[in-house]
């Protein structure tokens, strides 16, 4: 299919085209240029190809549809994502993959602060570092890290479990560190099988979840009320 | 929300292009701030004579300016007064003989221009596509903690040649204010980005460098922040603990930039081979020239 040029069109137009595709459509998105809400809201098999840098949000929301950026993306990339691929290859900036509820979000570059915030079921695999707070509330999902994690990792995490394979500079709070399982290391070894993260060793990562404290009422504080 | 850009060059080949690369910047970050927006430029010849100082006033016009031995120029709703003689002299006699406009901006070689309306818009009624210089720095404003108005817009220069741009807000500017006000600083406004720009200079008064007069500010300012300060050398960015407001740093051999999104980037020239970077929390990233 002829590409979409956004030098020529509206980031409105390029989404109406994008959502018009059949299953099974390829299309390139040029001259993107940071723009934001480029390719979200999809909800078909297709495959959105974005040439160059995305600003906010891109992707988001989609459904089914696979959305490759070639370049960096910026905040929020695959924002609450129902389901389907999103690929960034580049640095991703903050709150990447937010609220994702399914799919896969995988950044080929580092990712900025809260990474993976509130994520509520998605997979999420970043090769580089992720900044401040990643996984922070994550309620459901898998985050894989190849690099190093920056601090307050998991912090108040539910029962999303995150993997490093780098050094972690801190845990946030109710975040602990527990044994690697069989089951862990199959789903570590799928992921990088599946993304060419071959700088993971699956058995050599670091398997983040939460303590569980946090987040039930104590009952024993009721005597405080 | 608002916008920050700012351009710092080390090539100086782009001098007479660093307004028209400043206006692509600026219309980037319109969206983040449409209610008015203000720019610095340092080292402009037509707005802030070489080897001059300049104050840049608002509430006034050319023809009010009655005084003797400066030259006068004027961009939109600012008039520039400068004169071959020290800031401090200069800034003292325009009071005297202005003493209703407001002094926004003063120092050898700098120029603000503030104003009310599109960004864009402005950027026009500037005449910013001419604008020559080594750095500029530019705000777009959405306005939160108080009004619209071209004194309450950004950037504020309340020290010689010395500018802060915000993004975000200051939670305790009021308590700091007050501390301030009794060590004797006087404001200009009631904006809480200017009490930021004030304890700043209220520290490099006190004998601290850029880089440590941001860090205290870090240790003593509560709230969200981006802040892009910039002194006739120097170039400098610093984010709040929890980076809650965006930033973005390009640098080339050529060039350094500092944007809210990247998409005010973009158009710079060599930006594919820039190393492009958000700057950490509560970390302090300069440049001098």
């Amino acid at each position: 299919m002829d590409p979409l040029d956004l030098d020529r069109m509206s980031v409105r137009d390029v989404n109406r085209s994008l959502r018009e595709l059949r299953a099974g459509d390829e299309v390139t998105v040029l001259n993107p240029m940071g723009r934001h809400n480029l390719a979200v809201g999809l909800d078909n098999d297709v495959t959105v190809r974005i040439a160059g840098p995305a600003g906010y949000y891109v992707g988001g929301l989609g459904k089914r549809a696979t959305v490759v950026v070639d370049g960096p993306a910026g905040w929020g990339v695959g924002e609450n994502l129902m389901s389907g691929l999103v690929r960034v290859r580049g640095n991703a900036s903050q709150s990447a993959a937010a609220s994702a509820h399914g799919g896969t979000i995988v950044v080929d570059g580092d990712a900025s602060l809260r990474a993976a915030i509130s994520l509520k079921g998605a997979t999420v695999a970043i090769a580089g570092d992720v900044g401040a707070y990643c996984g922070f509330l994550a309620q459901a999902g898998t985050v894989l890290i190849g690099g190093d994690a920056g601090p307050h990792l998991g912090d108040s995490l539910y029962e999303a479990v995150i993997y490093v394979a780098g050094r972690v500079r801190g845990l946030g709070t109710d975040a602990r560190i527990e044994e690697l399982t069989e089951t862990d290391v199959k789903t570590v070894t799928d992921l990088v099988d599946r993304y060419g993260f071959d700088h993971v060793d699956p058995r050599n990562v670091t398997r983040v979840a939460s303590a569980r404290q946090l987040y039930h009422f104590d009952t024993h504080a009721h005597d405080a009320y | 929300m608002c916008g920050i850009v700012g351009l710092h060059l080390r090539d100086d080949a782009l001098r007479p292009r660093l307004g028209a690369l400043l206006r692509g910047m600026l219309c980037q970050v319109s969206e983040r701030g449409p209610d008015s927006a203000g720019i610095a430029v340092y080292g402009d010849d037509s707005l802030a004579p070489v080897g001059q100082a300049t104050v840049s006033l608002l509430g006034t016009d050319p023809s009010e300016v009655a005084m003797e031995g400066v030259t006068v120029a004027s961009r939109g709703d600012v008039t520039l007064v400068s004169a071959p003689v020290p800031t401090e002299v200069l800034a003292t006699r325009v009071a005297a003989a202005l003493p209703h406009a407001v002094i926004v901006g003063r120092g050898p070689g700098l120029a603000i221009l503030k104003g009310v309306g599109h960004p864009v818009t402005l950027a026009d009624r500037f005449g910013l596509d001419t604008v020559t210089g080594y750095q500029a720095v530019a705000h777009t404003r959405m306005a939160t903690e108080s009004a619209v108005t071209a004194a309450h817009c950004h950037p504020f220069s309340v020290e010689d040649g010395v500018c802060l741009v915000h993004n975000g807000s200051f939670a305790n500017h009021a308590t700091i204010r007050r501390e301030l006000i009794g060590d004797g600083v006087a404001f200009d406004s009631d904006n809480d980005s200017e009490v930021g720009a004030r304890f700043l200079a209220h520290r490099l008064a006190a004998g601290d460098d850029v880089e440590k007069g941001l860090r205290r500010l870090c240790e003593r300012f509560d709230g969200f922040y981006t802040l892009l300060v910039s002194t006739a050398d120097s170039f400098a960015v610093v984010r709040d603990a929890i980076a809650c407001k965006p930033a973005l740093i390009a640098e080339t051999d050529r060039w350094v930039a500092m944007a809210s999104e990247y998409r005010a980037l973009a158009t710079l020239p060599g930006v594919e081979g820039a190393r492009v970077f958000e700057p950490e929390p509560e970390e302090v990233y300069s440049w001098t020239r």
